[in-house]
């Protein structure tokens, strides 16, 4: 499929367009977010205040904030706490297909690249399925690359059912839908739907997307609100950090967050983090720009704007930084991670999206959680 | 005469309702026997049946279990969540929670109501969690409730006790016990409520929170002890320092002046 003629802009094909102004305020509020006028004294305000207002979370994102990293942990500790206990949630990803029609430069799946594609028949995805559960847990989340034509909503449909059968909680980061294609997921058993809008900068969003429907910058924007339209109980929001500005896409995705929670005050809101990896042939890329201590400044930006929400830590992160983030900002952390197609119990089918640096099973980072002095959980739903 | 606190029918010497989903499990027993609790929340949602970590593995035998419906949006979920407590062994004690707001958890006291009368109408002792509104807690008098559950603060917050005025409207208007249930953040703001005539405190967040949380638990239960007892001695009266002196407004009186 040759879009990249397209106006990225512009819906295409049966792509469902929503009555929503969310897109237009985030884009306006960024484009107008100067992270260089912050003051220390702007940051000290933020972190006095109960409450963060949009504009505190712009100074605590700034690089204004920096020193106050330490001052930002604290108050960020305590209200984790506040809204989670010491519960940290504990789930894995379970990838059942790699076809991808997008051509996404900085992407391991993306179309033009030459790995190994597959897709597991829906008799694998019940094995890796029973593995799973085996370990103890209780979420999964499904994953594909995005192909409708190689793994439609119908068969995602009957892996989310079969899921059902093994988990109280699953998890969908699939390719954006319509929101009568979310409610025909969310009546096989899914409950949360996590998208990433990779960055919100529409001039990057259109170097970075040659081609495929991931192009349409729109269609993805509004995916969070077209899932809570078809009966979603939750929905996650990311950027891949360092793909581009990272404080301002940062900036789009709590501000985004904030909104649709604003508009959907039942949502469930999470947060991913994941970091943009060094990748080659492409000069542009800003992947050295968020080095741990910047990614700590997200994440804590995170919960002090929005303390109520969720936080997932990505595998992608080394052992030592998701053990400390845990508690201290993050509320859910994935363990016995495979990120081929398959792996858990089958033989991979297909190659992995990206390296993982934290490998450990779900018993050792069970025990981990433990040692922290916090308590994993492995459910918080039920299906009634 | 021996002060009991009576929730349909059942009598209870604590007044220290114990919340859970906050905890280290492993220190659940230990927080329990400080606090002399007698009855422990659980979220059904949380109760891993059969997995690791399941809170009813580590709830110590013979307390009374009070799940709750965390987690139901409206009326219908909150009835099929008791409905499988009661199903998996949790007794007939419900909590009926219906939140359908993620960022201050606040009760949905309409959709509260409907449950509670649909659950009473099934035999279950209901224990609604809302937020303190006179009429609504009419209402769940007439839907067949057995206790009201007023929040205090916002659940989490430790705030203490932002709804003062209007939990003693309850506690003056209500006949069924007045449960103060989520935002109690100190020992002092659990003993000012009993002192109320609040009939129990409900409490997670701030215990679970604490340093050294046993002896947190200790402390709540000895503040809970001491308002109770000084809601029953009576209260002394409080003298007004801002009084001023001023022409007496009675002084018109004919009796004051001894004629007949």
């Amino acid at each position: 499929m040759a879009l990249n003629k397209l106006n990225f802009m512009e819906y295409i094909g049966d792509m469902e367009a929503i009555d929503s102004d969310i897109m237009d305020r985030v884009l306006d509020y960024t484009a107008e977010y100067d992270y260089q006028q912050f003051t220390g004294r702007d940051v000290q305000s933020a972190l006095a205040k109960e409450q963060l207002s949009p504009d505190d979370y712009a100074a605590i994102l700034s690089p204004a904030a920096m020193p106050y990293l330490e001052e930002m942990a604290q108050k960020a500790k305590i209200e984790t706490r506040k809204h989670f206990g010491n519960s940290v949630y504990m789930f894995t990803p379970l990838y059942i297909a790699n076809y991808c029609e997008n051509h996404c430069i900085y992407c391991g799946f993306n179309c033009k690249n030459k790995i190994r594609r597959g897709k597991l028949t829906l008799e694998e995805v019940e094995v890796e399925m029973k593995a799973i559960a085996a370990t103890g847990l209780k979420e999964v989340l499904i994953l594909t690359g995005e192909s409708r034509l190689k793994s439609g909503v119908d068969y995602i449909g009957e892996a989310v059912n079969l899921a059902t059968e093994y988990f109280s909680t699953i998890g969908i980061e699939i390719y954006p839908l319509n929101s009568e294609e979310y409610a025909y997921l969310r009546q096989c058993g899914a409950d949360f739907v996590s998208i990433y809008q990779e960055t919100y900068n529409i001039n990057k969003y259109e170097q970075v997307h040659l081609r495929g429907p991931k192009r349409i910058y729109p269609y993805r924007f509004h995916a969070q609100e077209r899932a809570l339209l078809g009966g979603m109980r939750g929905v996650a929001f990311g950027c891949l950090l360092g793909l581009d500005d990272y404080r301002k896409d940062a900036y789009a995705t709590g501000l985004h967050a904030f909104l649709i929670q604003q508009k959907y005050p039942h949502a469930e809101i999470s947060f991913s983090t994941p970091r943009l990896r060094p990748y080659i042939n492409n000069a542009d890329n800003r992947p050295h720009d968020v080095r741990e201590r910047q990614l700590l400044q997200v994440i804590l930006a995170y919960r002090l704007f929005m303390p109520y929400a969720g936080i997932t830590i990505s595998t992608r992160e080394r052992a030592v930084f998701r053990d400390n983030v845990i508690g201290l900002a993050a509320t859910k952390i994935s363990a016995g991670v495979c990120v081929g197609v398959g792996g858990h119990m089958t033989d991979e089918k297909g190659d992995e999206q990206f390296d993982i640096s934290d490998s450990r099973s779900v018993h050792e980072v069970h025990q981990m959680i433990i040692s922290r002095g916090l308590q994993p959980v492995y459910t918080d739903y039920i299906r009634v | 005469m021996i002060d009991q606190l009576i929730i349909g029918g059942h009598a209870f010497q604590s007044r220290l309702i114990l919340g859970s989903g906050k905890f280290s499990l492993k220190i659940i027993k230990a927080v329990v026997e400080n606090g002399g609790a007698e009855m422990v929340t659980l979220a059904l949602r949380r109760a891993n049946l059969g997995g690791q970590e399941n809170i009813l593995d580590h709830v110590p035998k013979g307390l009374t279990l009070l799940p709750n419906t965390s987690g139901a949006r409206n009326a219908g979920e909150a009835v099929r969540i008791a409905r499988l407590a009661r199903e998996i062994g949790c007794g007939d004690f419900v909590k009926v929670e219906v939140i359908r707001d993620s960022k201050y958890l606040l009760p949905d006291n309409y959709e509260t109501i409907k449950a509670t009368e649909i659950l009473a109408k099934e035999g279950f002792i209901v224990m609604p969690y809302m937020y303190p509104d006179l009429n609504v807690a009419r209402s769940l008098v007439n839907a067949g409730a057995a206790a009201v559950m007023p929040l205090a603060a916002p659940i989490g917050s430790n705030k203490g006790l932002c709804t003062k005025d209007f939990i003693q409207i309850l506690v003056d208007e209500i006949s069924l016990p007045i449960i103060v249930d989520a935002g109690i953040g100190r020992p002092s703001q659990a003993c000012e409520a009993m002192e109320m005539g609040v009939a129990a405190i409900m409490c997670n967040t701030a215990i679970a929170t604490a340093g050294d949380v046993a002896l947190m638990s200790k402390a709540f239960k000895q503040a809970i002890e001491a308002g109770r007892a000084a809601y029953l001695a009576g209260l002394g009266r409080v003298i007004n320092n801002r009084a001023e002196a001023s022409s007496p407004l009675t002084g018109f009186l004919e009796d004051d002046h001894g004629i007949e």
